[in-house]
């Protein structure tokens, strides 16, 4: 973890294992954590994984459509994020929502039948990969609009100030993100009035085929100095790291309301898509620390596969919306029971 | 004749465009080192160079902001919008500056540029990246819309629209990209605002544009086997300037009308259609003018429900021919 106020050299490329003991156990946020915490930390991580490696053959079976993006190298990122929220930060993310919808604390049934397009998913077969949410835990999506999530964010964090509240809200962006317009109205609006908002960037390098120095000029998270923003720089492979910095970042933003930047350094070993090409990939080692005997693993491993398993199950049992769902969900009012508004017209519903 | 799919007769056109002018520029996301999202401009990185073809980071707001500035001093960009969805980024830059600039210059300033990209459902890809934006463009004086159906329509309206020296908004469709057809030799360009009679009829005329054509076509198939209707198929190939003369003809001829078009109903192009032609063509009608369209709500993802319920296909192409038809 490093915090910045001056350029900062480009991080050295990412190696995927963790160092062991990592450096950054001791920061108070992790060295508060008990042993089944940490267990726990880990158990997240895997599950996600087996839950994304367990889409691809469905991906490739034609029964999931659209697009899937993997969030397989990332995980640590996501876990160590939400592993901090207290019951009034929030979280929102983009289309690469897997990992954060796991990490949160959603179940993975409807998860996957949301990937099915199964009427018991997330968001009831409406949304698809890319539009995961879960109000009850302070998710707030599943975004496809790049940086279109960024002002969002920004707005949790107004109403959680607004209404006095002490928390705060960590907006995801990846490294593509940064130059979208909104991305800095948003910027400037969170320094500006003192936001409790983290802009999290997971920099995996590249956005979909472009590499980082292709798209963006400078380094991203030093964007944040023309807003007088804090920004840090960690790496995004130890999740005692990302806990670390992360933990910093949303005590300023909870206690004094004050945004910041953070720049995650990561990796995505899979495709853009799952469609796109794959050239990226490389070997993948497991996190291994002194808590985690090999039988944990293992445990950890089988239960997290068997998981997956009973997701896919319980998608392909599902059933599927009906015509009818089609138009259910479109307004609050037409939802309810009686409609507040005159007027024949909502639905245009062509004889 | 060559046999060329929509993507390449688009891409050979581009090409042709490129190298008859200097001031030629294509730009977008993933245009270049990565060939396109749908390998539109595949291979012209590296045939002409990255002056030419160029690739954007993912600032739509302001590549084509940028374009549109570019093109007050001559230079042609061709802009690629990854989706046609992502258009709502940049929409002020294209509504306010693309489509006003010569009007509110008193017509000092000409906008030569062209907004492409594929705007269509049928993918899955949910409400976010599934607009179908042809009507809010059109609603905007100042900018053409252009919504080929085919490969060779597809090269010659490109043709025509580099060449234009308005805003023209060029509406692909990824379903369409992969289907080949024949493509007419030569430097052709074909004007825009005329429309194609892609079925001749006498029973009932479908007004419809884009990929809709392909499933009005099946539709009249199916009805001639089946019911020996002979159904009229009109492509407008454009939706602004709108071939009005083509649509009323062919009413006068077959006193009835189905629209098809992808677009959820309300305020859409089937409205102004609809519209036009009863104003123009009243006592001609023998029924009321129907559309078929795409249930009103955003795009769901459910795959099935999305093909099969939500958006228009032939079974409902026929439904609808069968209800003006009563
Ligand atoms: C406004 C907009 N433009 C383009 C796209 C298409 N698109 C989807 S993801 C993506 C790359 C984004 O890269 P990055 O922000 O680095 O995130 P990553 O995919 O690496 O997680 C692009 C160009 C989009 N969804 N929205
Ligand atoms: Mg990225």
């Amino acid at each position: 973890m490093s915090k910045k106020s001056s350029p900062a050299a480009p991080s050295e490329p990412a190696d995927v294992s963790v160092a062991v003991p990592s450096p950054h156990a001791a920061a108070p946020a992790n060295a508060k954590l008990t042993t089944e915490q940490r267990i726990e930390l880990y158990r997240k991580m895997v599950r996600i994984r087996r839950f994304e490696e367990r889409c691809l053959p469905v991906y490739n079976a034609g029964k999931i459509g659209g697009f899937l993006h993997l969030y397989i190298g990332q995980e640590a990122v996501a876990v160590g994020a939400c592993s901090l929220m207290g019951k009034d930060d929030h979280v929102i993310t983009a289309y690469r929502d897997h990992g954060h919808a796991i990490a949160v604390g959603m179940d993975t049934k409807p998860l996957m039948a949301e990937l099915y397009g199964k009427v018991t998913g997330c968001s009831k077969g409406k949304g698809g990969s890319m539009h995961y949410f879960a109000p009850e835990l302070n998710y707030w999506g599943g975004h496809g609009i790049v940086g279109g999530q960024i002002p969002l964010g920004t707005g949790l964090a107004y109403a959680v100030k607004y209404q006095g509240k002490k928390g705060a809200a960590m907006a995801f962006m990846g490294d593509g993100a940064v130059n979208q317009g909104a991305v800095h109205e948003a910027y400037n609006l969170a320094a500006l009035w003192d936001l409790p908002v983290l802009f999290v960037i997971e920099n995996n390098r590249y956005s979909m085929g472009t590499s980082q120095e292709r798209s963006s000029a400078g380094v991203l998270g030093k964007r944040a100095e023309a807003y007088d923003m804090q920004w840090y720089q960690c790496g995004g492979h130890d999740i005692y790291e990302v806990r670390a910095t992360l933990d910093e970042a949303l005590t300023r933003a909870r206690d004094q309301h004050k945004p910041a930047v953070v720049e995650i350094d990561t990796y995505r070993y899979r495709g853009h898509s799952v469609a796109d090409p794959d050239k990226t990939y490389r070997d993948r080692k497991e996190i291994e620390e002194k808590v985690l005997t090999t039988a944990i693993i293992e445990e950890i491993d089988a239960a997290a596969r068997a998981e997956a398993e009973r997701a896919v199950e319980f998608a392909e049992a599902s059933p599927f919306p009906t015509a009818e769902d089609i138009q259910k969900d479109v307004y609050w009012e037409t939802d309810q029971p009686a409609r507040t508004s005159e007027g024949r017209i909502f639905f245009n519903n062509v004889k | 004749m060559a046999t060329l799919t929509y993507r390449e007769a688009i891409r050979a056109a581009l090409s042709e465009e490129i190298e008859r002018d200097p001031n030629v520029v294509i730009m977008g996301e993933e245009v270049a080192q990565f060939n396109g999202a749908y390998k539109v401009t595949e291979g012209m990185l590296e045939k002409y160079g990255p002056k030419r073809i160029v690739d954007t980071p993912i600032s739509e707001a302001g590549f084509i902001g940028m374009g549109i500035g570019a093109s007050m001093l001559g230079i042609r960009p061709v802009m690629e919008l990854m989706f046609w969805s992502f258009f709502s980024v940049a929409y002020d830059q294209i509504v306010n500056n693309a489509a006003n600039v010569r009007y509110m210059s008193g017509g000092q300033i000409a906008c030569p540029i062209v907004i492409r990209g594929p705007a269509n459902g049928g993918t899955n890809v949910g409400a976010t990246h599934s607009h179908t934006p042809e009507n809010i463009l059109a609603h905007h004086p100042g900018l053409k819309v252009v919504v080929p159906s085919n490969a060779a329509d597809a090269k010659a309206l490109m043709k025509t629209a580099i060449r234009d020296n308005d805003p023209v908004m060029f509406l692909e469709n990824t379903l369409l990209y992969g289907i080949a057809g024949e493509v007419p030799d030569g430097d052709i360009c074909l004007p825009f605002g005329r429309a194609h009679i892609a079925r001749e009829g006498k029973d009932l005329t479908i007004v419809t544009y884009g990929r809709c054509v392909l499933h009005s076509l099946a539709a009249a198939e199916k009805l001639k086997a089946d019911k020996g209707l002979n159904i009229e198929v009109i492509d407008l190939r454009t939706i602004r300037p709108l071939d009005v003369d083509t649509v009323l003809k062919s009413v006068a001829k077959t006193h009835r009308v189905l629209i098809v078009e992808e677009q959820r109903p309300f305020c859409s192009v089937g409205t102004m259609l609809a519209a036009t032609i009863q104003e123009e063509a009243f006592d001609e009608l023998d029924a009321p003018i129907l559309r078929v369209g795409t249930i009103d709500a955003p795009a769901i993802y459910a795959p099935p429900v999305e093909k099969n319920y939500q958006l228009p296909n032939p079974e409902r192409v026929i439904e609808g021919v069968l209800k003006v038809m009563r």
